[in-house]
């Protein structure tokens, strides 16, 4: 179907290959195991494939027909129309990694442009090209620190309040180097915004630690004393941050964090169950060289004329191999051009807006939601953005199964990964979500209450 | 040429996208938790627009020439593919929703699994990770924690033959091995004598690509599995090059214990100029418990009337979770979608048509390029870039000069073990005609670098920019715009 040969040019070309058949191409292969049978149905017209895809689309019921609270690592944002329209264009979506910046300036140009603009979102000083997604990103973070210290220090720290998905993909990807202890996080550590269960373990041995802000609970805490007490005691600190949160909030450079890391998704990209995504990476200057993944500078042409290129790419396996820290290869290009797009879009206004409007609607829902009898906020003192947790009078299931028929999604069940937090609910509330939308779930587990 | 930054064209005060006003009542943050000030660009949407638009026009792409890029696989990456994983029901799914609203997305990636286990020939696939380098990174672990589990700790060296991809090593070090590289014998085959020597009690695996980097099959694959199970190894194959093997063999059928598969290189999903890729991961019977975690399932068979239930599943021995929620699904889409169109005799064509491909332009190239291994190769084959008798000219200068021509350079200096290597990767998708004239520019710019050698020195010329100042890059680094405050 996408092969363009015809019967002649076949055998034009057998004759200058000087074979007889194309089989005959294969004769290295054992002959014992040349062409299986394979149990995969002959092949669909375009015209059948677009109709089974519709229809197994219809199987299921999505953000579209939902009314969505769910939030805890993907959040529902507004995708606006253009952003989507170049990452259409075939220039971007079917160019390879620029290996060859001078016929791919393009993609070189916009990932410089998404550094500039993660470097001043975050208010860290360098940016790489992008990792998988957050929790990657995580464990890179963790990487980039045990590398940092040449494995002398064993102990990776990580709150408790770290989203879960994170904390188990960090602790993967610890598996492979000598005795990392990778602590903090147990279920005695609490989920109160207490931290001194943290301060206390930080160490000489330490050489990482890991917080999240705002963090899985939403909650926005001050993590100055923290920061401060890890550098006393030579330990680097990251911050796993949400970046919409950043227009508003004082960004993870101001706390003088030395990594900061966070899941990219809500800049412009669909919620995609779970993938495709975005991982963000920044550090202090001084990590530059220990930073994994790809990297785009500036230099210039032969004619003097500014140009974008990879840069310290010995960094990576293509010249140190089995001397190089980590093994990414890839970047999430095109989903860094739609974060790029997406901020140039909705620009220093724009952005700062839907953060407000995120945070306006949280804190109208929490409100509304904490006079239905036996519904109280979990963290009642702590400032949030735009997600929270709520006590609920019943499992937090038998809530959301209710809520389900009237086309609500309710929020995520804590108790999945927080056995302690049983009845409690996080739910997330972005610009999408309207005044209307959050009485009518407000009406709604009134009347549940009521059953 | 030159397109400004976006920080460039910003002006104070314009706005590309506005959201409607706050409809509830106003909540003040607390001041101290307040930033300053976020210098983002103001641009209209217009302007917005025409930046990217130029500087996609500063791209080459497949959709707009041949891209020879040997070990990438560039093959059209069909239109189709992209409206079905644009279909709201698809794109628009929270990845925690309950299990029953998404039965659709559910049933998809466990279709997908399947039909990967049946091209493979493995007992249990994953599609979780991430990317091909990922996938390799559950392979190696997985292997370090078969050893672990079956008592046999001091299993730690990991075999990597020269003309292996250069992620491996990277991979087998990031899992806390010991990498040893094999040489390659005259045939460009895994060397067997070194291979032997190396087969000891502290031998955890061998990480093969087959077809190699030279893009050579391994005349001695059996053996070479053979030797390893043995000595109780595992053997782990490198999937990148799967796209030469489709319904042709099985890398479970041939002994490989472990493979990746790259979607966006063997399945047709696009690049994206370096990402989204995605690389599951199939293993055989016996390491299929150690597959990372969650793994899509069937939670409850269906019958004639109800469709079987979807869900997800632990491995008992699970090396854990590889990175949020379940994998590239917008990728998993496309990758479905192209399986579903070509089925079985339609992926057979793919490896088949992309093997005659490649042997068809070796057979012109050889005229004019030294070619290192002259065996029959499978869908990609490495020429030299240079002459003996014109050390002046490097593959570089070959790659550049090509960009002048129109088409986009082969991989180059890469293998290793080729000097000044050009590795040219054709795909199923390229016409004779696109071929023929691939090889008619080789064969003219071989010409110019008798006649005219400082054509080839100063290439390209024709292109939005000249040849860069890499050293510059790396010691002048400047790594985001300046941005005015």
């Amino acid at each position: 179907m996408f092969t363009p040969h015809t019967p002649q040019e076949i055998e034009e070309m057998l004759k200058v290959i000087g074979a007889e058949t194309i089989e005959e191409l294969f004769d290295k292969v054992p002959e014992n195991f040349r062409y299986p049978e394979l149990n995969i149905p002959e092949g669909l017209s375009e015209m059948e494939i677009a109709s089974e895809l519709k229809e197994i689309a219809s199987a299921n019921a999505t953000t579209d027909e939902f009314v969505s609270f769910l939030g805890a690592g993907a959040y529902n944002h507004y995708i606006p129309a253009a952003v989507d329209m170049i990452l259409r264009r075939g220039e971007f979506y079917t160019a390879y990694t620029p290996y060859q910046p001078e016929v791919s300036q393009g993609t070189l140009q916009a990932i410089f442009e998404f550094q500039s603009l993660m470097t001043e979102l975050t208010g860290m000083d360098v940016s790489n090209a992008s990792h998988y997604d957050g929790a990657t990103a995580t464990a890179e973070a963790a990487n980039l620190a045990y590398h940092f210290f040449r494995g002398k220090r064993k102990k990776i720290l990580v709150s408790r309040s770290v989203n879960p998905q994170y904390r188990e993909t960090l602790r993967t990807y610890m598996s492979g180097l000598e005795n990392v202890q990778v602590i903090g996080d147990e279920p005695a550590a609490g989920t109160s915004s207490d931290l001194n269960k943290m301060l206390a373990l930080i160490d000489k041995d330490t050489a990482l630690v890991i917080v999240q802000y705002p963090d899985f609970f939403g909650r926005i805490i001050d993590y100055t004393k923290l920061v401060e007490a890890a550098h006393s005691q030579g330990a680097l600190v990251a911050f796993v941050f949400n970046p919409t949160a950043l227009g508003l909030l004082k960004p993870p450079g101001d706390f003088d964090v030395d990594i900061a890391v966070g899941e990219g998704q809500p800049l412009g990209i669909p919620l995609s169950y779970g993938g495709p995504y975005l991982g963000i990476f920044t550090v202090k200057d001084k990590y530059v060289r220990k930073l994994a993944g790809r990297l785009v500078g500036e230099t210039v042409d032969e004619a003097g004329e500014r140009a974008f290129v990879l840069t310290l790419t010995a960094r990576e396996q293509h010249i140190r191999r089995e001397k190089s820290t980590s093994n990414i290869c890839t970047n999430q290009g095109l989903m860094v051009l739609a974060a790029t797009v997406y901020l140039s879009l909705l620009g220093k206004a724009g952005f700062k807006q839907v953060a407000d409007l995120c945070y306006q609607k949280a804190h109208y829902a929490a409100e509304q939601i904490s006079k239905i009898d036996g519904y109280e906020l979990a963290f009642p003192d702590t400032p949030f953005f735009h997600e929270f947790v709520l006590t609920t009078p019943k499992p937090v299931s038998m809530i959301n199964d209710h809520l389900q028929e009237h086309w609500i999604l309710g929020g995520y069940d804590l108790s999945q990964d927080y056995p302690d937090m049983k009845n409690k609910m996080l739910i997330a509330v972005t610009e999408k979500i309207s005044k209307d939308d959050i009485d009518d779930l407000v009406a709604v587990l009134q009347e549940a209450d009521h059953d | 040429m030159i397109e400004p930054t976006i920080y460039e064209l910003s002006q104070s005060g314009r706005k590309g996208v506005t959201f409607a006003k706050s409809d509830v009542p106003h909540y003040d943050l607390p001041t101290e938790l307040q930033r300053d000030s976020l210098h983002l660009p103001q641009l209209s949407e217009l302007d917005v627009t025409r930046h990217f638009t130029h500087l996609s026009q500063l791209n080459y792409s497949i959709d707009g020439g041949y891209y020879p890029l040997g070990s990438c696989t560039m093959k059209y990456n069909p239109k189709i593919n992209e409206e079905m994983a644009r279909l709201p029901g698809l794109a628009n799914a929270h990845p925690l929703q309950p299990l029953v609203t998404v039965q659709g997305e559910l049933y998809l990636m466990y279709q997908l699994q399947e039909w990967l286990q049946e091209l493979s020939g493995f007992h249990s696939v994953t599609i979780q990770p991430s990317a091909g380098a990922q996938g390799e990174l559950v392979g190696a672990m997985i292997i370090k924690k078969y050893h672990q589990v079956n008592n046999s700790p001091l299993r730690t060296k990991i075999l990597i033959p020269d003309s292996a991809h250069g992620t491996n090593p990277a991979t087998s070090s990031m899992s806390g091995f010991k990498v040893v590289a094999l040489p390659s014998d005259e045939r460009g085959n895994v060397d067997l004598e070194a291979l032997k020597a190396e087969c000891d009690e502290t031998l955890a695996g061998l990480m093969l690509t087959n077809p190699n980097t030279l893009g050579l099959f391994d005349e001695n694959v059996l053996e070479v599995i053979r030797l390893v199970h043995e000595a109780g190894g595992l053997v782990y194959g490198d999937g990148a090059n799967l796209n030469a093997l489709l319904g042709i063999v099985r890398p479970g059928d041939l002994g490989f214990d472990i493979i990746h598969f790259n979607l966006h290189k063997t399945f047709s999903t696009p690049h994206g100029g370096g990402g989204p890729g995605s690389g599951p991961v199939g293993v055989s019977e016996a390491l299929a418990e150690y597959l990372p975690s969650p793994i899509v399932t069937i939670l409850e068979e269906g019958d004639d009337e109800t469709p079987p239930f979807f869900g997800f599943y632990t491995p008992k021995l699970s090396i854990g979770r590889m990175k949020a929620f379940y994998g590239q699904f917008g990728v998993h889409i496309r990758a479905f979608t192209y399986i579903a169109m070509l089925g079985a005799s339609g992926l057979r064509d793919v490896a088949e048509k992309a093997v005659l491909n490649a042997n068809y332009l070796m057979a012109k190239v050889k005229e004019d390029y030294p070619l290192p291994y002259d065996r029959t190769c499978m869908h990609e084959f490495v020429v030299e870039g240079t002459w003996k008798d014109l050390p002046d000219i490097h593959a570089l200068d070959v790659a550049k000069r090509l960009m002048d021509y129109g088409f986009h350079p082969p991989t180059n200096y890469f293998p290793l073990i080729v000097h000044e290597a050009l590795m040219i990767e054709p795909t199923e998708t390229e016409s004779m005609q696109t071929l023929d004239a691939f090889a008619a520019a080789m064969k003219a710019i071989a010409k110019e670098a008798r006649e005219d050698p400082e054509l080839l020195h100063t290439a390209p010329h024709n292109t939005p920019i000249r040849r860069c100042d890499e050293v510059k890059a790396a010691r002048d680094l400047v790594l985001c715009c300046w941005m005015p405050k």
